[in-house]
């Protein structure tokens, strides 16, 4: 018996902890977000049934699973921020919000995390944004299988898709975002997983790192970006399998290097970019294994770049290989195939037998008088660069590939 | 005119030349087709060829053909027949002869090798025209050379030299003035320098189709437009066609002014 009336009485205390479903619709008692979040307890789920809801500034402010059936629309009316997370444990999927405020003080966002950790952000579709998704001070989270697509126009005026600010060990995967500035936005973030994104058309960059180490990105295209990826002032970042693709215009990169050390970039493809990566001051870099396809620059190198290493990469069909604007070089070319290469393998080792120079002379000349770009294919400037290739003059005489592939390198 | 027209065409197929001309292409494009294995990269090799060696045939072969004939020329002279037929006759039947021998030479193992079926043919057919005007522009060229100078090896030096200098030296002097002047913007004037030779306007057609990424890369806004747009390729073909008038109204002016 006195175990009886213990159990009811672990019943009772207990109770109260029990998860409980809230449906929110437009008819319903409850029928709105913030007056759901108001009335729920912790770790309560909360379904919101098709329709539209007008709401903004919602606070979630409870570890709470907010769930959406048949996604079901959140409208800001462009009055300002739309979810702010602030509690730990909060889970948000199934969404569709659009038309977030913007303000040139304060960065409005669809959903912003702010100093939360074990969130779950997914299946949300963002439209009509000034930043999407934005996670402030926030660790541990999961950002997954998003769809962003923005209307920007101008930078100065428009958002990031994804932001995360001073956040850690998040991990963002499956999102698709499209034309905003920048698709993802990594400041001051560490320890990140990025993977499976496709990042279009946004103004300026795909993914842009600044200050943040040791993250990894995986498996993403980042293609018609203003630049497909930027990396700047960060160390030990992975970047493996991208697929940056015709990134088009004057200042277009499919990735951009700045001050970046320490960084592994293997298996990636750059297709028909206008440069494929620009290397500015950065060093202890290996590029291993990646294509190099129908690029303008397949690699332009901008000046203080040491002890990179370039191996077993496939440049093929690219205006330029390696563009150089320096007579200095410390950087090691080596087991890379080159389709100008024009030597023979006599041993049939699958080496060829005499080194490969991958900067031409053109490219020195066109780095100091850009207009002189319209003779490129020109007999003459096939004639100076192999007098060049023959004796250098104006290109670093110690770079070289010694062992040029013969055939396509694979892995 | 038609006569004239068909009579050297026939007597231009009949000949050993045409047949060179006509298997050295086939043979060029079967090599290709057979080492690179995919058709894009064959046009693009086969661009490369077409914008030296179709001028350098056409020149040659204009100057020659004018000097072969020249009897039956002189002949055709005493009859009742207006000269600029004659002459633009002659013409005619020499560049569409060169013209054909291009277009099937490359054609024919480009379709046996299933160019319906890829998307290479707009590069291909860019090709064939481009290669087909280079044609008609360097044999007017060279029967304004061969009107010109009595002396054969003269006519010949000068067919040979005008190639050179289009094909090559144009191009150097072209880089040296825009390295010279490179403190002063520029983009207009290299335009303008491109338009001026045929073989310069071929490759700029080419350039838009195969390097538009690296084109892309130049800040001037006069380029951008140029490249970035169809504007770059209406132009370019208005200039080409313009390349083919001049010269052949230069033979018309020339032959009537002739004293045989």
């Amino acid at each position: 018996m006195k175990n009886l009336w213990l159990f009811f009485i672990a019943i009772l205390m207990a109770y109260p902890t029990y998860a409980q479903n809230i449906e929110i619709c437009n008819t319903c008692a409850i029928s709105t977000l913030k007056k759901a979040i108001s009335t729920a307890k912790d770790f309560d789920t909360i379904l919101i049934k098709k329709g539209t809801y007008k709401e903004y500034n919602i606070v979630v402010d409870k570890p709470l699973t907010i769930i959406g059936k048949n996604y079901p629309v959140i409208d800001g009316e462009l009055k300002g921020e739309i979810i702010t997370v602030t509690a730990d444990n909060v889970t948000i999927d199934g969404l569709f919000i659009i038309n977030v405020g913007t303000s040139y003080t304060e960065d409005y966002a669809a959903i912003r995390v702010k100093r939360s950790k074990n969130f779950v952000i997914q299946n949300l579709v963002l439209e009509k944004l000034f930043f999407g998704i934005y996670l402030e001070k926030s660790r541990d989270g999961k950002v997954l299988h998003n769809k962003i697509i923005g209307d920007a126009i101008e930078e100065y005026n428009s958002g990031n898709g994804i932001q995360l600010w001073y956040s850690h060990n998040i991990e963002i995967e499956h999102n698709f975002v499209q034309h905003v500035r920048d698709g993802i936005y990594l400041e001051f973030s560490d320890d990140c997983l990025i993977k499976n994104n496709v990042s279009t058309e946004n103004l300026r960059y795909g993914l842009h790192f600044m200050f943040s180490n040791n993250d990894i990105y995986q498996d993403n295209t980042f293609e018609k970006n203003g630049a497909g990826v930027a990396v700047m002032f960060s160390k030990k970042i992975k970047m493996l399998d991208n697929i940056f693709k015709e990134n088009w215009g004057t200042a277009s990169y499919g990735m951009l290097l700045k001050e970046i050390n320490d960084a592994e970039i293997t298996g990636n493809t750059f297709e028909e970019n206008t440069i494929g990566i620009n290397i500015e001051g950065s060093n202890r870099i290996v590029y291993k294994n990646n294509n190099f396809i129908n690029n303008g620059w397949a690699i332009k190198v901008r000046g203080a770049c040491y002890t990179n290493s370039f191996i077993e990469n496939n440049f093929l069909y690219n205006s330029f290989d390696i563009s150089y604007n320096s007579k200095v070089n410390d950087n090691v070319f080596d087991k890379n195939y080159w389709t100008s290469y024009t030597g023979y393998d006599l041993d049939k080792d699958g080496i060829g037998d005499v080194p490969y120079r991958p900067v031409k002379l053109f490219s020195y000349i066109v780095n100091r008088t850009p207009e002189t770009i319209i003779l490129l294919r020109s007999l003459f400037i096939d004639i100076i660069d192999f007098s060049e290739k023959v004796s250098p003059v104006f290109t670093p005489d110690n770079l070289l590939d010694n062992n040029p592939l013969i055939k396509k390198a694979t892995w | 005119m038609l006569k004239i027209l068909k009579y050297s065409f026939f007597d231009l197929m009949r000949s050993r030349w045409s047949y060179v001309y006509f298997a050295f292409y086939l043979l060029l494009s079967i090599v290709l087709l057979f080492l690179n294995n995919d058709l894009s990269k064959a046009v693009i090799t086969l661009m490369n060829v077409i914008i030296v060696l179709v001028p350098l045939i056409g020149t040659i072969f204009g100057v020659m053909y004018y000097y072969n004939s020249k009897e039956f020329t002189e002949l055709l002279l005493a009859q009742p027949l207006k000269r600029s037929s004659i002459f633009l006759g002659q013409y005619l039947g020499v560049a569409i002869s060169l013209s054909m021998s291009l277009i099937l030479g490359l054609g024919i193992p480009f379709i046996f090798y299933g160019l319906f079926k890829s998307n290479a043919i707009w590069d291909f057919s860019l090709l064939l025209i481009t290669g087909t005007f280079l044609t008609l522009i360097f044999t007017a060229l060279a029967f304004n050379i061969a009107l010109i100078n009595e002396n054969k090896i003269k006519g010949f030096g000068y067919a040979i030299l005008l190639w050179l200098f289009l094909a090559i030296i144009y191009d150097g002097l072209f880089l040296m003035s825009l390295i010279l002047f490179e403190d002063y913007p520029l983009d207009k004037l290299s335009l303008v320098g491109t338009m001026l030779n045929p073989i310069d306007l071929s490759r700029t057609l080419i350039l838009l189709k195969l390097d538009i990424s690296a084109l892309l890369g130049y800040t001037g806004a006069v380029f951008k437009k140029f490249f970035g747009t169809g504007f770059g390729l209406t132009i370019s073909f208005i200039m080409l066609t313009i390349w083919v008038i001049l010269p052949v109204l230069l033979i018309v002016i020339k032959s009537k002014k002739k004293d045989f």
